[in-house]
């Protein structure tokens, strides 16, 4: 970076805002509060540089100044403090080269040599107009260096080759795809997946069989079912999973996730062909799963029954009438001590000799699954069944202690 | 919480106000710090780092100027916090932020005019390595254009931002600034436009480092060389207080001296770049026009003609004093004069309605003064400025009511001209007719001046030197007097009285104070050169008159005591060279009523004489000698006839029997709005006039008007 002036000459002496800018320079100052406005200063030097041809020219920082109604010394700190901002002409595509570690050591000295010859000097604009270069710090692209950003958007996996084609087709006029230059996937191996390639992966062909249904009604109504959770669709293979088997292959498939990208980018996009881009289909199976939402319901309707063999040793009513404070235990709440209660448990030696089914059978009756092992319950239990605290139950009775 | 911590530096425990920087209690504790970028007047910008100290249990040194001492932790026991100045610790610190300093700062001490009376180099020396660890070749920065005034010399900055901050905060024009950042971080205006703030120049004193130095004063003089006088400005009626430093006969450059009371430590571009115009188009000997030609003459010859003529039908005869007469020189005159009989005599030159009323009958001091007086600015919760443009009229006065406005939100309203005052204030109209609404009880700022307790009117001379000067004086003490700005000199307010009017000429305070005014039967300005005009005016004597228009004096003989080749010696048929404000002892009252003394610096010109004693020698030859001999004599006189020339540098109070008012005329006030008298800031005596300096600012001043108004 050397000492940045503004290009006085090619600034000419007047700007404004493009009129369609209006309404996103309405956006920005609307999120300050009045004599605020000029918290508004980067987004408004932001769209002016966008307005005048990807560079900020000094009548159009006047321009933000003015809107602000901030010093012109003011702004131009700002301006000249963020490289972002650019104070002299670019071409119409400009690069932003890379030259941080890893893309150096992947070859992004050759892609400045390659901006030399194509191009010019650092910071030249071609003779036509149309390409310009300059290098900058890392882009957070790393696993797809060397990189570079023209415009816009990111072009990876660039050899001398591929960036020289890229530039010559910019400046032909021609689209170019942005993104990885060689047979990847954003960051996905190189050639194709390597791992997890197995389809019964994703097309449920691998889930066991259910010996319950999960969910099925407790005695009582119990805590209310998390909505946005997947639920499992083990053995009711749908419309979607089959989709996912089906497009292992590289299928160009427009997704919501892009959608929503391709309407947030800037203008200075190419039109054509973005809305479509290389995606990746393990995004495809979280939004098909959601899709099922309406099967929770039918799921919920078996739990495991009162009968079944492997429910737990249940007592009809606490021993001597004192039920143990089953809260003590790290994970079990006055809720969960309820429904426990119901079970028929009233006691930590209870659960203290719990084997796999038993605890299998009572998960059946949480709302988390797997709880049970992964907060330990069995092992809390012993140690309180033996009269012994742990340090979940010592620091529950000292506040209890403190509070009587 | 109490409204005090105490901290306990280098072992002295201190109790200071919760509010001060860490830096200025341990100054409180006698501990000196080293700082570039902290400064008392500034905003605290800690990037210099000079300042660190070593607080004990803090993982690091800390910025003392930006720690403030309520913010600290006392130690685990509750005693206050243990800071240490002199340490292993914090001495390591400085001795580093020093090396890092020096680092990019060039080496060329031996050609700097900051040399001598540098921050940078003292404090080198002071806490700095004996030599550089530093192989590198240093970065370069290129030199800015800021203005006629301040060269730049940038490689030498160290990015303290004190310069940013005085421009933007003090003076009120954002108009400096650091750009780009890191290693290519540099100080400059926007795109290196002068500086339009009328107090650029004190960011040569701001300056740490040689980065911005005195244009004019570039290569002329060594620190150690020049012999400083402290003494007190001229150039507008605050009366700064300021060091003259001159070397043989020339004084070199004009520095502020720090004067809470008055100027804080700032003064205008024009009382500190004025001193080339003290050396240049000087009368040094007498004059005596002779077929329609100046020819120089000898001081007998010229006092000869000059007692002659005043010899004459006295009624016939007018003495006038100008902008920089002292008081010595007044009460000489006015003495001289009324032994001769004359009565017209009148030192208010732009023919502003102070100091008599219509009846001839004298105003009360108070009627005169910037009663509030300048530090009042400070106290004051609502300000109404009429006619006057005080960024113009007394620029260190108008960052006053910046910082007023700035700090505490206090309102500022104007009737006036609408100009770029450097702060936001109410603009309620343009002239008496705004005056007249104003004064309605149940108008807006009627209520607002009402409802404050220290409520504040400036009366400028732009709304006083018109022919309704008289009627706009009444009205306006009117609403003072209204609106509540007296307060009884017991209570609450202590004797507030925020009726001020502020003066642009030196002079003039000392001249009202003294009596320069028509005597029984005399003329005022007015009618003399009315009477010059028709011929009725035989012998006009001025004490330096420059702003009438030579045409005003008619046929009459004009005798013109003064200091430079300018308007007045120019239309002059007897010149009297006398002393400039540098090269006399002599007494000023500035526009609070403050009696303040010059202390000489150079001597006197060629054949010039100090004022006072050309009018006694005049006397001798008229015959009617003067019953003083010295000049310490004639001040014994002068506070015998008014007691208040018996005390310097203070500021008169509201007593009980302080006149009250309304003052002035009741009459009918005009329609035309009112103007400050002030065209041109730089050009507004013969001394700046002279001035090359003041010049090429003028000529910037006009240019860039539309720059300035945004």
């Amino acid at each position: 970076m050397s000492v940045r002036r503004f290009d006085l000459e090619a600034g000419g002496t007047s700007f404004s805002f493009k009129s369609e800018t209006e309404s996103k320079i309405g956006f920005w100052l609307s999120k300050y509060p009045e004599g605020k406005k000029r918290s508004a200063v980067i987004p408004l030097l932001w769209l002016a540089q966008k307005d005048n041809a990807g560079w900020l020219s000094e009548p159009a920082m006047r321009a933000v100044a003015e809107r602000l109604e901030m010093a012109y010394i003011r702004v131009y700190e700002v301006a000249t403090f963020y490289t972002m901002f650019r104070l002299q002409p670019v071409g119409e595509w400009h690069v932003q080269l890379c030259g941080t570690t890893p893309c150096m050591l992947r070859g992004s000295e050759t892609l400045k040599k390659v901006c030399e010859r194509k191009i010019g000097k650092i910071g030249a604009v071609s003779a036509n107009g149309k390409l310009s270069w300059e290098e900058v710090e890392c882009l957070g692209a790393c696993v797809n260096a060397p990189m570079v950003q023209i415009n816009d958007y990111y072009y990876e996996d660039l050899s001398e080759e591929s960036f020289t084609k890229v530039l010559n087709d910019l400046e032909a006029g021609k689209q170019v795809e942005p993104g990885p230059q060689v047979d990847r996937i954003t960051s996905a191996p190189i050639g194709g997946l390597t791992s997890l390639l197995d389809e019964t992966l994703y097309d449920g062909s691998r889930a066991k069989s259910l010996s319950s249904i999960p969910n099925a009604p407790v005695p009582e109504p119990s805590e209310p079912v998390e909505k946005a959770r997947p639920k499992d669709n083990a053995g009711q293979p749908n419309e979607a999973s089959k989709e996912i088997s089906g497009a292992a292959s590289k299928a160009k498939v427009e997704t919501a996730g892009e959608k929503s990208v391709n309407s947030t980018v800037g203008e200075g996009a190419p039109k054509a062909g973005f809305g479509k881009t290389k995606s990746f289909d393990r995004s495809r199976k979280s939004t098909a799963s959601l899709g099922g939402a309406g099967a929770s319901k039918s799921a919920s309707a078996a739990k495991p029954t009162l009968n079944d063999e492997r429910r737990p040793e249940a007592l009809a009513e606490p021993r001597e009438n004192e039920k143990d404070d089953l809260k003590r235990v790290s994970g079990i709440g006055p809720k969960i001590e309820g429904v426990l209660n119901k079970l028929g448990i009233f006691h930590f030696d209870q659960i203290a000799r719990w084997n796999r089914d038993n605890v299998a059978w009572v998960d059946g009756y949480l709302s988390f699954r797997g709880r049970i092992d992964r907060e330990q319950w069995i092992s809390q239990a012993k140690v309180l069944a033996s009269g012994g605290d742990t340090q979940f139950s010592s620091r529950t009775t000292g506040v209890k202690k403190d509070e009587g | 919480m109490s409204d005090t911590a105490k901290v306990v530096v280098d072992g002295v425990e201190v109790e200071v106000p919760r509010n001060y920087s860490l830096l200025q209690a341990c100054e409180q504790a006698g501990a000196e710090i080293p700082r570039f970028c902290y400064h008392e007047r500034l905003s605290i910008a800690g990037n210099c780092r000079m300042c660190l100290v070593d607080w004990e249990g803090a993982p690091k040194p800390i910025a003392s100027c930006a720690q403030a001492v309520g913010d600290m932790r006392p130690n685990r026991d509750g005693s206050p916090p243990n800071i240490f100045t002199k340490s292993e610790r914090a001495i390591k610190a400085r001795n580093g932020v020093m090396e890092f300093l020096l680092i990019n700062h060039p080496l060329d001490c031996p050609i700097c005019d900051q040399g001598g009376e540098c921050d940078l180099q003292d404090q080198a020396m002071g806490y700095g390595r004996s030599g550089s660890r530093y192989k590198e070749p240093k970065r370069a920065v290129d030199d800015k254009y800021i203005g006629p005034l301040i060269k730049t010399i940038m490689t030498r900055c160290i990015q303290c931002t004190r310069c940013v901050r005085f421009v933007a905060e003090i003076a009120g024009t954002e108009e400096m600034g650091l750009v780009s950042r890191g290693e290519n971080a540099e100080i400059t205006t926007y795109l290196e436009s002068a500086l339009t703030s009328e107090i650029s120049g004190n960011v040569i004193d701001l300056c740490p480092v040689g980065a911005l130095t005195s244009k004019p004063y570039a290569f002329n003089a060594r620190p150690w060389e020049l012999r400083k006088t402290e003494t007190v400005d001229v150039m507008d009626a605050m009366g700064a207080s300021i060091r003259v430093d001159a070397r043989g006969g020339a004084v070199m450059r004009i520095l502020p001296r720090i004067n809470d009371e008055i100027n804080e430590e700032w003064i205008s571009d024009k009382s500190r770049f004025i001193w080339d115009g003290l050396g240049r188009q000087r009368l040094d000997q007498p004059y005596i026009r002779e077929n329609g030609k100046l020819r120089p003459a000898s001081w007998n010859e010229a006092l000869e003609v000059v007692a002659e003529k005043l010899k004459g039908d006295s009624s016939r005869i007018a003495a006038l004093a100008g902008d920089l007469a002292c008081a010595e020189s007044m009460k000489a005159t006015l003495d001289l004069m009324r032994s001769l009989g004359v009565q017209s005599t009148d030192c208010r030159q732009d023919g502003a309605a102070l100091g008599v009323d219509a009846d001839g009958n004298r105003m009360p001091r108070e009627s005169y003064l910037f009663n509030a007086t300048l530090m009042g600015v400070d106290e004051a919760d609502a300000i109404l400025i009429i006619g006057s443009n005080p960024r113009k009229e007394a620029p260190v006065l108008n960052a006053r009511i910046r910082g007023a406005w700035l700090n505490r939100d206090v309102p500022v309203s104007l009737i006036g001209e609408a100009v770029d005052l450097s702060y936001p204030y109410e603009h309620l109209g343009d002239g008496p007719r705004t005056l007249s609404d104003v004064m309605k009880a149940g108008s807006k700022t009627f209520e607002l001046l009402k409802s404050a307790k220290r409520p504040m009117i400036i009366v400028g001379q732009g709304a006083l030197a018109r022919p309704d000067g008289a009627a706009v004086l009444h009205e306006i003490s009117k609403l003072a007097a209204d609106v509540g700005c007296f307060t009884a000199p017991e209570g609450e307010n202590e004797g507030w009285n925020g009726f001020s009017v502020l003066h642009t000429a030196a002079a003039r305070v000392g001249g009202l104070d003294l009596g320069f005014l028509p005597g029984e039967g005399g003329k005022d300005i007015i009618s003399i050169l009315q009477a010059a005009r028709s011929g009725e005016m035989d012998t006009i004597f001025c004490l330096g008159v420059d702003e009438i228009a030579a045409a005003n004096f008619g046929s009459a003989f004009v005798v013109y005591v003064g200091t430079h080749g300018d308007a007045g010696a120019h239309r002059a048929d007897v010149i009297l060279p006398g002393a400039a404000y540098t090269e006399k002892s002599a007494t000023y009252v500035n526009t609070e009523g403050r009696v303040q003394r010059t202390v000489r610096a150079v001597g006197l010109k060629g054949e010039a004489r100090e004022d006072w004693a050309i009018i006694r020698a005049l006397s001798d030859k008229v015959g009617k000698v003067l019953p003083y001999d010295t000049i310490d004599a004639l001040r014994t006189q002068m506070s015998d006839d008014n007691k208040i020339f018996m005390g310097l540098d203070y500021a008169p109070l509201p007593s009980a029997t302080s006149a009250q008012p309304p003052y002035g005329v009741s009459g009918e006030m005009r329609s035309e709005v009112f103007r400050s008298t002030i065209d041109s800031f730089y050009l507004t005596n013969p001394i700046a006039r002279a001035s090359k300096v003041m010049a090429e600012c003028a000529e910037l001043a006009v240019a860039k008007p539309a720059v300035a108004a945004e």
